[in-house]
Protein backbone atom coordinates (compact mmCIF):
# COMPACT_ATOMS: atom_id res chain seq x y z
CA UNK A 1 0.00 0.00 0.00
CA UNK A 2 1.60 3.25 -1.15
CA UNK A 3 -1.04 5.96 -0.86
CA UNK A 4 1.55 8.51 0.26
CA UNK A 5 5.31 8.69 -0.15
CA UNK A 6 6.61 11.69 1.78
CA UNK A 7 9.83 13.46 0.76
CA UNK A 8 12.16 14.46 3.61
CA UNK A 9 15.39 16.43 3.00
CA UNK A 10 18.28 14.03 3.57
CA UNK A 11 20.66 16.48 5.22
CA UNK A 12 18.29 17.78 7.87
CA UNK A 13 18.52 15.67 11.05
CA UNK A 14 15.28 17.08 12.47
CA UNK A 15 13.35 15.96 9.40
CA UNK A 16 15.20 12.71 8.88
CA UNK A 17 14.61 11.45 12.41
CA UNK A 18 10.93 12.44 12.58
CA UNK A 19 9.92 10.54 9.44
CA UNK A 20 8.14 7.80 11.38
CA UNK A 21 5.65 10.05 13.16
CA UNK A 22 3.82 11.34 10.09
CA UNK A 23 2.19 7.97 9.31
CA UNK A 24 2.89 8.21 5.59
CA UNK A 25 2.84 4.83 3.87
CA UNK A 26 6.42 5.54 2.85
CA UNK A 27 9.08 8.15 3.53
CA UNK A 28 11.62 9.21 0.93
CA UNK A 29 14.91 10.38 2.40
CA UNK A 30 16.07 12.68 -0.37
CA UNK A 31 19.71 12.86 -1.41
CA UNK A 32 18.98 14.56 -4.72
CA UNK A 33 17.13 17.85 -5.20
CA UNK A 34 16.77 18.63 -1.49
CA UNK A 35 20.54 18.57 -0.88
CA UNK A 36 23.04 21.15 -2.16
CA UNK A 37 25.96 19.77 -4.20
CA UNK A 38 28.45 20.67 -1.46
CA UNK A 39 26.53 18.69 1.16
CA UNK A 40 25.92 15.45 -0.75
CA UNK A 41 28.64 13.62 1.21
CA UNK A 42 27.18 14.71 4.56
CA UNK A 43 23.61 13.79 3.59
CA UNK A 44 24.71 10.37 2.34
CA UNK A 45 26.27 9.48 5.70
CA UNK A 46 23.41 11.00 7.71
CA UNK A 47 20.81 8.97 5.80
CA UNK A 48 22.94 5.83 6.05
CA UNK A 49 23.17 6.17 9.84
CA UNK A 50 19.46 7.02 10.10
CA UNK A 51 18.45 3.89 8.20
CA UNK A 52 20.18 1.68 10.72
CA UNK A 53 19.06 3.50 13.86
CA UNK A 54 15.83 5.50 13.40
CA UNK A 55 12.49 3.72 13.88
CA UNK A 56 10.30 4.58 10.89
CA UNK A 57 7.48 2.45 12.28
CA UNK A 58 5.23 1.14 9.52
CA UNK A 59 6.48 3.53 6.84
CA UNK A 60 8.36 2.02 3.92
CA UNK A 61 11.96 3.33 3.93
CA UNK A 62 12.87 4.76 0.54
CA UNK A 63 15.92 6.80 -0.46
CA UNK A 64 16.04 9.00 -3.55
CA UNK A 65 19.61 8.78 -4.79
CA UNK A 66 21.39 11.03 -7.29
CA UNK A 67 21.78 10.18 -10.98
CA UNK A 68 24.90 8.09 -11.65
CA UNK A 69 26.59 11.10 -13.26
CA UNK A 70 26.12 13.11 -10.07
CA UNK A 71 27.24 10.79 -7.29
CA UNK A 72 24.61 8.07 -7.64
CA UNK A 73 27.17 5.25 -7.55
CA UNK A 74 28.51 6.50 -4.20
CA UNK A 75 24.95 6.77 -2.92
CA UNK A 76 24.27 3.16 -3.88
CA UNK A 77 27.49 1.87 -2.30
CA UNK A 78 26.82 3.69 0.97
CA UNK A 79 23.04 3.38 1.26
CA UNK A 80 22.22 -0.11 -0.01
CA UNK A 81 24.00 -2.06 2.78
CA UNK A 82 21.93 -0.07 5.31
CA UNK A 83 18.81 -1.89 4.07
CA UNK A 84 16.39 0.69 2.73
CA UNK A 85 13.22 -0.97 1.47
CA UNK A 86 13.56 0.74 -1.89
CA UNK A 87 15.54 3.28 -3.89
CA UNK A 88 13.82 5.99 -5.91
CA UNK A 89 15.88 6.46 -9.07
CA UNK A 90 15.55 9.96 -10.56
CA UNK A 91 15.18 10.94 -14.21
CA UNK A 92 15.11 7.41 -15.58
CA UNK A 93 15.07 7.53 -19.38
CA UNK A 94 16.31 4.16 -20.58
CA UNK A 95 16.16 0.52 -19.67
CA UNK A 96 19.93 0.12 -20.16
CA UNK A 97 20.68 2.83 -17.62
CA UNK A 98 18.13 1.40 -15.22
CA UNK A 99 19.54 -2.14 -15.46
CA UNK A 100 23.03 -0.78 -14.86
CA UNK A 101 21.84 0.90 -11.67
CA UNK A 102 20.13 -2.31 -10.55
CA UNK A 103 23.37 -4.21 -11.19
CA UNK A 104 25.25 -1.76 -8.94
CA UNK A 105 22.57 -2.17 -6.28
CA UNK A 106 22.84 -5.97 -6.39
CA UNK A 107 26.62 -5.73 -6.07
CA UNK A 108 26.31 -3.50 -3.00
CA UNK A 109 23.94 -5.75 -1.07
CA UNK A 110 25.34 -7.74 1.80
CA UNK A 111 24.94 -11.52 1.87
CA UNK A 112 21.48 -12.42 3.13
CA UNK A 113 20.19 -8.88 2.92
CA UNK A 114 16.56 -8.29 1.94
CA UNK A 115 16.66 -7.23 -1.73
CA UNK A 116 16.28 -3.49 -2.25
CA UNK A 117 13.29 -2.68 -4.43
CA UNK A 118 13.28 -0.10 -7.20
CA UNK A 119 11.01 2.84 -8.02
CA UNK A 120 11.90 4.63 -11.26
CA UNK A 121 10.96 8.31 -11.26
CA UNK A 122 9.89 9.43 -14.72
CA UNK A 123 10.35 13.17 -15.07
CA UNK A 124 11.37 13.81 -18.66
CA UNK A 125 9.49 13.47 -21.96
CA UNK A 126 11.83 10.64 -22.97
CA UNK A 127 11.24 8.79 -19.70
CA UNK A 128 7.47 9.13 -20.11
CA UNK A 129 7.70 7.92 -23.70
CA UNK A 130 9.44 4.77 -22.44
CA UNK A 131 7.16 4.20 -19.45
CA UNK A 132 6.04 0.75 -20.63
CA UNK A 133 9.47 -0.77 -21.13
CA UNK A 134 10.81 0.83 -17.95
CA UNK A 135 7.90 -0.51 -15.87
CA UNK A 136 8.54 -4.05 -17.14
CA UNK A 137 12.34 -3.90 -17.13
CA UNK A 138 13.06 -5.84 -13.91
CA UNK A 139 11.31 -7.84 -11.21
CA UNK A 140 12.65 -5.48 -8.51
CA UNK A 141 10.55 -2.61 -9.84
CA UNK A 142 7.58 -2.16 -7.52
CA UNK A 143 6.29 1.28 -8.49
CA UNK A 144 6.48 3.82 -11.27
CA UNK A 145 6.51 7.46 -10.14
CA UNK A 146 5.78 10.67 -12.03
CA UNK A 147 7.72 13.87 -11.42
CA UNK A 148 5.85 16.61 -13.24
CA UNK A 149 7.93 19.67 -12.38
CA UNK A 150 11.02 18.66 -14.38
CA UNK A 151 8.77 17.08 -17.01
CA UNK A 152 6.83 20.26 -17.76
CA UNK A 153 10.05 22.30 -17.73
CA UNK A 154 11.51 19.97 -20.36
CA UNK A 155 8.26 20.07 -22.28
CA UNK A 156 8.48 23.85 -22.33
CA UNK A 157 5.15 24.50 -20.71
CA UNK A 158 3.88 25.94 -17.45
CA UNK A 159 2.78 23.71 -14.59
CA UNK A 160 -0.81 24.49 -13.58
CA UNK A 161 -3.02 23.32 -10.73
CA UNK A 162 -5.54 21.95 -13.24
CA UNK A 163 -2.82 19.72 -14.66
CA UNK A 164 -4.03 19.73 -18.27
CA UNK A 165 -0.40 19.81 -19.43
CA UNK A 166 0.40 16.53 -17.64
CA UNK A 167 -2.78 14.62 -18.49
CA UNK A 168 -1.05 12.45 -21.09
CA UNK A 169 2.00 11.81 -18.88
CA UNK A 170 -0.21 10.80 -15.98
CA UNK A 171 -2.24 8.44 -18.14
CA UNK A 172 0.84 6.85 -19.66
CA UNK A 173 2.46 6.26 -16.25
CA UNK A 174 -0.72 4.88 -14.68
CA UNK A 175 -1.30 2.60 -17.65
CA UNK A 176 2.30 1.36 -17.85
CA UNK A 177 2.31 0.55 -14.14
CA UNK A 178 -1.04 -1.27 -14.35
CA UNK A 179 0.22 -3.27 -17.33
CA UNK A 180 3.28 -4.31 -15.32
CA UNK A 181 1.14 -5.01 -12.25
CA UNK A 182 3.05 -2.52 -10.09
CA UNK A 183 2.00 0.64 -8.26
CA UNK A 184 1.73 4.03 -9.93
CA UNK A 185 2.57 7.07 -7.82
CA UNK A 186 1.58 10.55 -8.96
CA UNK A 187 3.57 13.78 -8.85
CA UNK A 188 3.29 15.93 -5.69
CA UNK A 189 0.82 18.79 -5.34
CA UNK A 190 3.23 21.59 -4.58
CA UNK A 191 1.02 24.31 -3.05
CA UNK A 192 0.95 23.15 0.57
CA UNK A 193 -1.37 26.01 1.56
CA UNK A 194 -4.11 24.95 -0.87
CA UNK A 195 -6.07 22.17 0.83
CA UNK A 196 -8.98 22.27 -1.64
CA UNK A 197 -6.57 22.13 -4.54
CA UNK A 198 -4.89 19.07 -3.01
CA UNK A 199 -8.23 17.30 -2.63
CA UNK A 200 -9.24 18.02 -6.24
CA UNK A 201 -5.83 17.00 -7.56
CA UNK A 202 -5.79 13.76 -5.56
CA UNK A 203 -9.33 12.84 -6.66
CA UNK A 204 -8.18 13.32 -10.27
CA UNK A 205 -5.07 11.25 -9.55
CA UNK A 206 -7.17 8.40 -8.17
CA UNK A 207 -9.63 8.59 -11.05
CA UNK A 208 -6.77 8.13 -13.53
CA UNK A 209 -5.81 4.87 -11.86
CA UNK A 210 -2.89 5.92 -9.66
CA UNK A 211 -2.40 4.00 -6.43
CA UNK A 212 -0.76 6.83 -4.52
CA UNK A 213 0.82 10.25 -4.56
CA UNK A 214 4.18 11.75 -3.75
CA UNK A 215 4.01 14.33 -1.00
CA UNK A 216 6.27 17.21 -0.03
CA UNK A 217 4.72 18.15 3.30
CA UNK A 218 3.43 16.08 6.25
CA UNK A 219 0.26 18.24 6.27
CA UNK A 220 -0.79 16.58 3.00
CA UNK A 221 -0.74 13.02 4.35
CA UNK A 222 -4.19 12.78 5.96
CA UNK A 223 -5.94 14.38 3.00
CA UNK A 224 -4.32 12.07 0.46
CA UNK A 225 -5.04 9.03 2.63
CA UNK A 226 -8.70 9.96 2.87
CA UNK A 227 -9.04 10.25 -0.89
CA UNK A 228 -7.26 6.95 -1.53
CA UNK A 229 -9.01 5.02 1.23
CA UNK A 230 -12.34 3.37 0.41
CA UNK A 231 -15.30 5.28 1.76
CA UNK A 232 -17.99 3.58 3.83
CA UNK A 233 -20.28 3.79 0.80
CA UNK A 234 -17.71 2.04 -1.40
CA UNK A 235 -17.17 -0.68 1.22
CA UNK A 236 -20.91 -1.27 1.52
CA UNK A 237 -21.23 -1.49 -2.28
CA UNK A 238 -18.31 -3.96 -2.41
CA UNK A 239 -19.92 -6.13 0.27
CA UNK A 240 -23.21 -6.15 -1.66
CA UNK A 241 -21.39 -7.18 -4.83
CA UNK A 242 -19.58 -10.06 -3.15
CA UNK A 243 -22.77 -11.17 -1.39
CA UNK A 244 -24.68 -11.10 -4.68
CA UNK A 245 -21.97 -13.18 -6.36
CA UNK A 246 -22.13 -15.79 -3.56
CA UNK A 247 -25.91 -15.87 -3.75
CA UNK A 248 -25.83 -16.18 -7.54
CA UNK A 249 -23.44 -19.12 -7.35
CA UNK A 250 -25.60 -20.80 -4.71
CA UNK A 251 -28.76 -20.39 -6.77
CA UNK A 252 -27.04 -21.07 -10.07
CA UNK A 253 -28.08 -17.70 -11.52
CA UNK A 254 -26.44 -16.76 -14.80
CA UNK A 255 -26.70 -12.97 -14.64
CA UNK A 256 -26.16 -11.09 -11.39
CA UNK A 257 -26.98 -7.44 -10.76
CA UNK A 258 -26.46 -5.00 -7.88
CA UNK A 259 -28.25 -1.66 -7.77
CA UNK A 260 -29.62 -2.44 -11.23
CA UNK A 261 -26.17 -2.86 -12.77
CA UNK A 262 -24.79 -6.10 -14.11
CA UNK A 263 -21.87 -7.56 -12.18
CA UNK A 264 -19.05 -9.03 -14.23
CA UNK A 265 -15.52 -10.17 -13.46
CA UNK A 266 -13.80 -6.73 -13.44
CA UNK A 267 -16.46 -5.38 -11.07
CA UNK A 268 -15.95 -8.35 -8.75
CA UNK A 269 -12.20 -7.75 -8.85
CA UNK A 270 -12.70 -4.08 -7.92
CA UNK A 271 -15.05 -5.07 -5.09
CA UNK A 272 -12.53 -7.57 -3.72
CA UNK A 273 -9.76 -4.97 -3.90
CA UNK A 274 -11.94 -2.47 -2.04
CA UNK A 275 -12.64 -4.97 0.75
CA UNK A 276 -8.99 -5.98 1.00
CA UNK A 277 -7.92 -2.35 1.26
CA UNK A 278 -10.63 -1.58 3.81
CA UNK A 279 -9.57 -4.54 5.95
CA UNK A 280 -5.93 -3.57 5.66
CA UNK A 281 -6.70 -0.02 6.72
CA UNK A 282 -9.47 -0.83 9.16
CA UNK A 283 -11.28 2.14 7.66
CA UNK A 284 -14.91 1.49 8.55
CA UNK A 285 -14.89 4.88 10.29
CA UNK A 286 -13.29 6.73 7.38
CA UNK A 287 -14.95 10.01 6.55
CA UNK A 288 -16.25 10.34 3.05
CA UNK A 289 -14.90 13.35 1.17
CA UNK B 1 52.92 22.05 6.98
CA UNK B 2 49.24 22.87 7.45
CA UNK B 3 47.20 20.40 9.49
CA UNK B 4 44.31 18.72 7.70
CA UNK B 5 40.99 20.26 8.76
CA UNK B 6 37.40 19.23 7.99
CA UNK B 7 34.03 20.53 9.08
CA UNK B 8 30.50 19.11 8.88
CA UNK B 9 27.06 19.80 10.30
CA UNK B 10 25.15 22.99 11.01
CA UNK B 11 24.04 25.10 13.96
CA UNK B 12 20.37 24.25 13.39
CA UNK B 13 18.48 22.42 16.10
CA UNK B 14 18.91 18.61 16.15
CA UNK B 15 22.29 19.03 14.46
CA UNK B 16 25.89 19.36 15.59
CA UNK B 17 28.73 21.28 13.92
CA UNK B 18 31.98 19.43 14.13
CA UNK B 19 35.44 20.68 13.15
CA UNK B 20 38.24 18.14 13.10
CA UNK B 21 41.96 18.86 12.84
CA UNK B 22 44.77 16.44 12.40
CA UNK B 23 46.94 16.20 15.54
CA UNK B 24 50.54 15.00 16.07
CA UNK B 25 50.98 11.29 16.63
CA UNK B 26 50.67 10.32 20.27
CA UNK B 27 48.57 13.31 21.35
CA UNK B 28 45.32 11.31 21.42
CA UNK B 29 41.77 12.55 20.84
CA UNK B 30 41.18 16.04 22.26
CA UNK B 31 37.53 17.12 22.39
CA UNK B 32 36.17 20.62 23.00
CA UNK B 33 32.40 20.40 23.30
CA UNK B 34 29.77 23.12 23.60
CA UNK B 35 26.18 22.09 24.22
CA UNK B 36 23.09 23.44 25.93
CA UNK B 37 22.56 19.95 27.32
CA UNK B 38 26.15 19.46 28.44
CA UNK B 39 25.35 18.39 32.02
CA UNK B 40 22.87 15.74 30.86
CA UNK B 41 24.42 14.48 27.64
CA UNK B 42 28.03 15.70 27.63
CA UNK B 43 29.51 12.31 28.63
CA UNK B 44 27.39 10.51 26.01
CA UNK B 45 28.46 12.91 23.25
CA UNK B 46 32.13 12.55 24.28
CA UNK B 47 31.82 8.77 24.25
CA UNK B 48 30.16 8.78 20.81
CA UNK B 49 32.88 10.98 19.33
CA UNK B 50 35.61 8.77 20.80
CA UNK B 51 33.92 5.58 19.58
CA UNK B 52 33.64 6.88 16.00
CA UNK B 53 37.35 7.78 16.02
CA UNK B 54 38.27 4.37 17.40
CA UNK B 55 36.12 2.50 14.87
CA UNK B 56 37.69 4.43 12.01
CA UNK B 57 41.25 3.91 13.31
CA UNK B 58 41.79 7.57 14.20
CA UNK B 59 44.07 7.83 17.24
CA UNK B 60 45.06 11.48 17.18
CA UNK B 61 42.76 14.40 16.40
CA UNK B 62 41.42 17.66 17.76
CA UNK B 63 37.64 17.86 17.69
CA UNK B 64 35.61 21.01 18.26
CA UNK B 65 31.89 20.23 18.51
CA UNK B 66 29.00 22.67 18.88
CA UNK B 67 25.92 20.61 19.70
CA UNK B 68 22.35 21.74 19.09
CA UNK B 69 20.58 18.69 20.42
CA UNK B 70 21.84 16.09 17.96
CA UNK B 71 20.96 12.44 18.43
CA UNK B 72 23.69 9.82 18.43
CA UNK B 73 23.26 8.89 14.76
CA UNK B 74 23.71 12.53 13.73
CA UNK B 75 26.85 12.90 15.85
CA UNK B 76 28.29 9.77 14.24
CA UNK B 77 27.43 10.93 10.71
CA UNK B 78 28.73 14.47 11.16
CA UNK B 79 32.05 13.37 12.70
CA UNK B 80 32.51 10.77 9.95
CA UNK B 81 31.88 13.45 7.31
CA UNK B 82 34.30 15.88 8.97
CA UNK B 83 37.00 13.19 9.11
CA UNK B 84 36.42 12.39 5.42
CA UNK B 85 36.55 16.04 4.44
CA UNK B 86 39.77 16.50 6.40
CA UNK B 87 41.28 13.56 4.57
CA UNK B 88 42.03 11.87 7.89
CA UNK B 89 40.03 8.81 6.81
CA UNK B 90 39.23 7.56 3.32
CA UNK B 91 35.95 6.42 1.82
CA UNK B 92 37.29 2.88 1.64
CA UNK B 93 37.86 2.86 5.40
CA UNK B 94 34.43 4.41 5.97
CA UNK B 95 32.65 1.72 3.96
CA UNK B 96 34.66 -1.22 5.27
Amino acid sequence: MRRTLLFLPGNNPGNVQSGGVFEADGIILDLEDAVSPLEKDAARLLVARALTTVDYRKSEKIVRINPLAAGGAKDIKTIVPCEPDALLLPKVESVEELLHQIELIEQSERDGQKPVMIMPLLETPLGIAKANEIAMAHKRIVALCLGAEDYTAALGTARTKEGTEIFLARSLVANAAAAANIDSIDTPFTDVQDEDGLIKDTILTKSLGFKGKLSINPRQIDTIHQVFSPTQKEVEWAKRVLYAIDEGKRKGSGVIAVDGKMIDAPVVMRAKRTIELAELLNVSEEVEI
Amino acid sequence: MNAKVGQAGTLESNDIMITVSEAPVGTGIAIRLTSSVLPQYGPMIHATLETVCKNLGVNDAEIVAVDKGALEYTIEARLSTALLRAGIVTEEVMLS
